[in-house]
């Protein structure tokens, strides 16, 4: 269904992205791995239009991301939950939920979209007493929340999430790669998600993509990770200072 | 050789600064008229624009045209035209004082605002999530406060204008034994028309200036705080210098006949 091709893109000097192959089938949860740095929300970002690729292709279901004449739709097919969340400050939590249900193609009256922002809201475990809320007056946990809800409104075909788990104390990152997961398999949608938290990598993943030096160092089933003689990835997964990935002391 | 390599480095950076900000004018224009609109956003812009810089606004103006007064009639004492305060008054605020100090107060007030809220969103990929949720920011964003300065402000100079003579008036009338009735008369026949359609010219030109320039730093803004920092602070000088360059350009025309 998405597919990137020979990617390649710098900021400056700064060569990110050297070449990314990488495909995603419909209805299938893809994890992209890999140190800090080395873009793989570069690679997600892509895919939407919000980075521009110097070279190679990135098509979904066979269309060129860079041809589409309806921006307005294509962008409709997506949701993405960002790293921190992105709420918009000046705009209470249910109209932050209901963004795209209130503007554009998917335009709905005002109350059905509150109604189904906040059935969006207890999707993702929060109350309705929060839809009149600001996002600064939430927790961490529950902005996240809060963005899960934002990304899945509208019921997109394709969902990205950005480090969802990023930040957040261990036990309310398991109740969010759970909700990730129980939603995926609920909507059918695809997924690509990028962390570097492996309990959500063996939580969320069908497949997993590790990303290093700019480009696929490996890809495979979630269950082959442990069992793929990789040098790279068995030294990401595994946490160890000592390996072919560089650490800086 | 060095110091001309410099020169000419200063000379290109500024006609390339010249030109994304010619290029984004013509986004916000191109944007301006191609739906869809946003009249929410552009009602609140209104709101923060216009009606809350009121207060500010009329304390500028007020103690301007105190001042003004004081200045003209201790100035006119030296060669016995002590009579000119109204006149001077008048055509001071609204010729110049009136617009120059209300866009600059809207820039300090509002270009800052503007900046720092947009380069805020676009540090913490509040921009991206707009992008990703199908509205466009130049859309949502920029026409909203673009359009919103651009008829507030002349407004706001208009008040500014009648806020800084009754200043003038107050004082004169009060401290300088002038008649109240002569005051308002002599202002009234010595303005002309020019005068005022210069004044709210001004105004819209300015307003635009203000909000445009904090549109464009806060979308260019760098990361981070630093980032969000330079921008305001980057927006609140161009907006500045770009109001008073445009007053001596507006004046040459409205007045160099």
């Amino acid at each position: 269904m998405i597919t990137l091709s020979d990617v390649h893109k710098s900021f400056g000097d700064n060569h990110v992205l050297r070449g990314v192959d990488l495909h995603v089938e419909r209805g299938t949860s893809m994890v992209i791995i890999g140190g800090s740095g080395t873009g793989k929300s570069i690679c997600i970002k892509t895919v939407l239009g919000l980075v521009t690729p110097e070279r190679g292709t990135i098509t979904v279901d066979g269309q060129d991301v860079t041809q589409t004449r309806d921006r307005d739709a294509f962008l409709a097919r997506f949701g993405m939950l960002f790293q921190a969340a992105a709420l918009f400050d000046s705009l209470p939590v249910w109209q932050n939920v209901a963004f795209r249900l209130m503007r554009g193609s998917l335009k709905r009256p005002k109350d059905e979209a509150r109604e189904i922002a906040i059935e969006k809201l207890r999707r993702v475990g929060l109350t309705a007493d929060v839809a009149d809320r600001l996002p600064a007056e939430l927790s961490g946990g529950m902005q996240k929340r809060v963005g899960l809800a934002r990304a899945i409104a509208a019921e997109p075909e394709i969902i990205f999430f950005d480090e969802p788990t990023t930040g957040l104390d261990p036990i309310m990152a398991g109740v969010i790669n759970d909700l990730i997961r129980e939603i995926v398999t609920e909507m059918g949608a695809t997924t690509m998600t990028i962390t570097h938290d492996m309990t959500s990598v063996r939580t969320i993943a069908d497949n997993v993509a590790m990303l290093h030096g700019g480009k696929i160092r490996w890809t495979g089933p979630v269950a082959d990770i442990d069992a793929a003689h990789d040098p790279y990835l068995d030294q990401f997964i595994n946490g160890r200072a000592e390996g072919p990935i560089e650490t800086v002391r | 050789m060095r110091l001309l390599a410099g020169i000419g480095a200063v000379t290109l950076g500024l006609l390339a600064a010249i030109g994304r900000v010619a290029m984004f004018l013509g986004a916000t224009l191109t944007h301006l008229v191609r739906p869809p609109f946003y009249p929410r956003e552009f009602a609140l812009a209104l709101l923060n624009i216009g009606w809350l810089s009121l207060p500010v606004v009329g304390l500028t103006a007020i103690f301007t045209g105190g001042a003004l007064a004081l200045q003209i009639y201790a100035g006119g004492a030296r060669f016995n035209a002590e009579a000119v305060v109204p006149q001077i008054v008048a055509i001071g605020m609204v010729r110049e004082l009136g617009p120059v100090l209300v866009g600059l107060m809207i820039a300090a007030r509002v270009t800052s605002s503007i900046a720092a809220e947009i380069a805020t969103m676009k540090v913490t990929e509040q921009i991206d999530a707009l992008v990703t949720l199908s509205t466009h920011p130049m859309k949502y964003l920029t026409v909203p406060r673009v359009l919103a300065a651009t008829l507030a402000v002349p407004l706001l100079v208009g008040v500014g204008d009648v806020i800084g003579i009754f200043g003038g008036y107050a004082v004169a009338t009060g401290t300088l034994g002038f008649n109240a009735a002569a005051y308002i008369q002599n202002t009234v026949d010595f303005l002309e028309l020019r005068d005022v359609v210069s004044s709210l010219v001004k105004g819209a030109v300015f307003g635009c200036l203000a909000a445009l320039m904090g549109c464009y730093f806060g979308m260019n803004s760098g990361r981070g705080a630093q980032g969000v920092g330079r921008a305001t602070k980057g927006s609140v000088e161009a907006a500045a210098v770009l109001i008073l360059a445009a007053n001596f350009v507006l004046t040459g025309v409205f007045f160099s006949v």
